[in-house]
């Protein structure tokens, strides 16, 4: 079999340090099949052998071996960008960061030294896309078509977003924080990117403005020297870039707030709605829905009729995983995966099964989480236009020999 | 929890950024895939590509039916102010549809089922 975990005996952290697994060469077959001409694993600048869907504006995804472990490297740490301006380092030498709107007190500008300067946490999140695993719903739905790599997780270090906002002065009257990165649309007529969170998510301790990701600066790709954290919320509110904040007393109007990034209302229930930019039909995209993943082994791999250890993670909004189910047999029959300890609300939670003797032949293997709260990950896909939330068990084949 | 990672990250921000390479490129030469040869393949290139790579048309096919092509081309006027006049626009559909559409199947409905668009 193949050699993973070397990391047995290291002295370090489990979390600095990366597993050694076979490297995933496969295209999943769910894709459509345009999306299986143009994927291919490539190398980008700080960034290695990840799956090009998209070059400009630059959308790559991670290969699903990387989520042997529990926290991403930057060099794996998924790439989406929504428009094709994006901002070079040498763009970034001046950068600053103003806090304004009509509800602060009085407009800050703030450089990377003040960021620096001020009080830090540290947070352990799982960013992920939206739209993540949207290349295999069924039937397909237009946009990205992303594989289950389009997320990943970091150790995110930054001021709390509430204590730079302080710097400003927040007014009671203050309703969502709008947020502005320096990518750019192309043509002028483009929206620009831009989102805002309601206040008491802004407020909140772990949503922080991240300028250290692994104890590093921020890769280029993911939004150097800058971007907002939102821990268990999906990836289109972690502002990549950030320049501008503003402190709003009414709510944001734009295309990405109000027609991008919406699902219908009452299908993905959340714990804290986004009042503000609700409609009676739909809602903004929020809270992440309970998910797993198997990292090893992958698909079509050989695994040995001996024995051999069915490994992955699971995440969730932040409510925790209570319990990751393995099957063996294509959801015939499940077994309860081992769990790691968990290492804070909004990291991925690591299980583990080791399996027994088998008959040689080709079995599928499915895992499946339920959180805390009892919400185990859905059976069939909860179908809406965006191809969101796709967090429906998703079978491995393996070649038992 | 919180405490604990940093104290097993160690090493200090400050050197980190101080220490750190920043001479990054733009992203490496990676040609994307050639649209299909046929009418309408120059204006449709020419217009898609002022945004976005050719990747996101191959990317999206071959599901999407003519009325699903016809639903992207009026999103990109409409919502991402591509300055594309009627003709044009149709010029553009009927590539699409003929290059990179799914077969026509009745049971098949358009995709845009109420203000939700997919990014």
């Amino acid at each position: 079999m193949r050699r993973r975990d070397m990391i047995a005996g290291a002295g370090t952290s489990l979390l600095v340090s990366p597993s050694i697994a076979a490297e995933s060469t496969r295209i999943p077959a769910e894709l459509p099949d345009g999306t299986r001409q143009i994927a291919r694993f490539v190398n980008l600048p700080d960034k290695r052998r990840m799956l090009r869907l998209v070059d400009r504006p630059p959308n790559y995804a991670a290969p699903v071996n990387v989520f042997t472990d529990i926290v991403t490297p930057n060099d794996r740490f998924y790439v989406r960008y929504h428009l094709a301006g994006v901002p070079s380092a040498a763009d970034m030498d001046d950068w600053s960061l103003s806090v304004a709107g009509d509800a602060v007190e009085r407009p800050v500008r703030l450089k990377l030294s003040d960021l620096l300067d001020m009080p830090s946490n540290e947070v352990l999140a799982v960013c992920q896309c939206a739209g993540n695993r949207r290349g295999f719903c069924d039937p397909h739905v237009p946009g990205v078509q992303w594989t289950d790599g389009a997320m990943g997780s970091a150790v995110w270090r930054g001021p709390m977003l509430r204590d730079v906002l302080r710097r400003a002065g927040v007014k009671p009257e203050a309703m969502e924080v709008w947020f502005d990165g320096a990518d750019k649309p192309v043509m002028q007529a483009t929206p620009p990117y831009r989102k805002s969170l309601p206040i008491d998510k802004a407020l909140d301790g772990d949503t922080i403005v991240a300028i250290a990701m692994n104890n590093a600066p921020l890769p280029l790709l993911n939004g150097y020297p800058a971007r907002l954290v939102v821990p268990g919320w999906v990836g289109t509110y972690w502002m990549k870039h950030l320049t501008a904040i503003e402190v709003s007393s009414v709510p944001l109007r734009n295309y990405w707030m109000q027609t991008a990034y919406r699902v219908p209302a009452g299908l993905f229930p959340v714990q804290h709605p986004f009042q503000s930019q609700a409609t009676e039909t739909t809602v903004p995209i929020t809270e992440l829905v309970v998910n797993s993943l198997i990292a090893d082994p992958l698909e079509g791999d050989e695994v040995d009729r001996s024995g051999f250890t069915i490994s992955g993670v699971a995440w969730d909004r932040g409510g925790g995983i209570n319990r990751v189910e393995v099957s063996i047999d294509g959801g015939h029959s499940w077994q309860d995966a081992l769990l790691d300890r968990p290492l804070g609300r909004y990291s991925y939670r690591r299980f583990i099964l080791q399996t027994n003797l088998m008959r040689p032949g080709t079995y599928q293997l499915i895992s499946r989480a339920t959180t805390n709260a009892g919400e185990r990950q859905a059976e069939r896909l909860k179908l809406n236009p965006g191809g969101y939330h796709n967090n429906v068990p998703r079978p491995v084949a393996v070649v038992v020999t | 929890v919180k405490r604990r990672l940093v104290a097993m990250l160690g090493a200090g921000f400050g050197a980190a950024i101080g220490g750190a390479t920043l001479c990054r490129g733009v992203l490496a030469a990676d040609d994307p895939a050639p649209l299909k040869p046929g009418a309408g393949e120059d204006v449709t290139s020419a217009q898609c590509s002022a945004c976005h790579s050719s990747d996101y048309i191959v990317m999206n096919s071959s599901f999407l039916t003519p009325d699903g092509w016809k639903a992207e081309v009026t999103k990109m006027r409409t919502a991402f102010g591509a300055p594309i006049d009627d003709s044009t626009a149709a010029e553009i559909v009927s590539y699409l549809a003929s290059n990179y559409a799914a077969a026509a199947k009745p049971s098949a409905p358009a995709p845009s089922r109420n203000e939700s668009v997919r990014q």
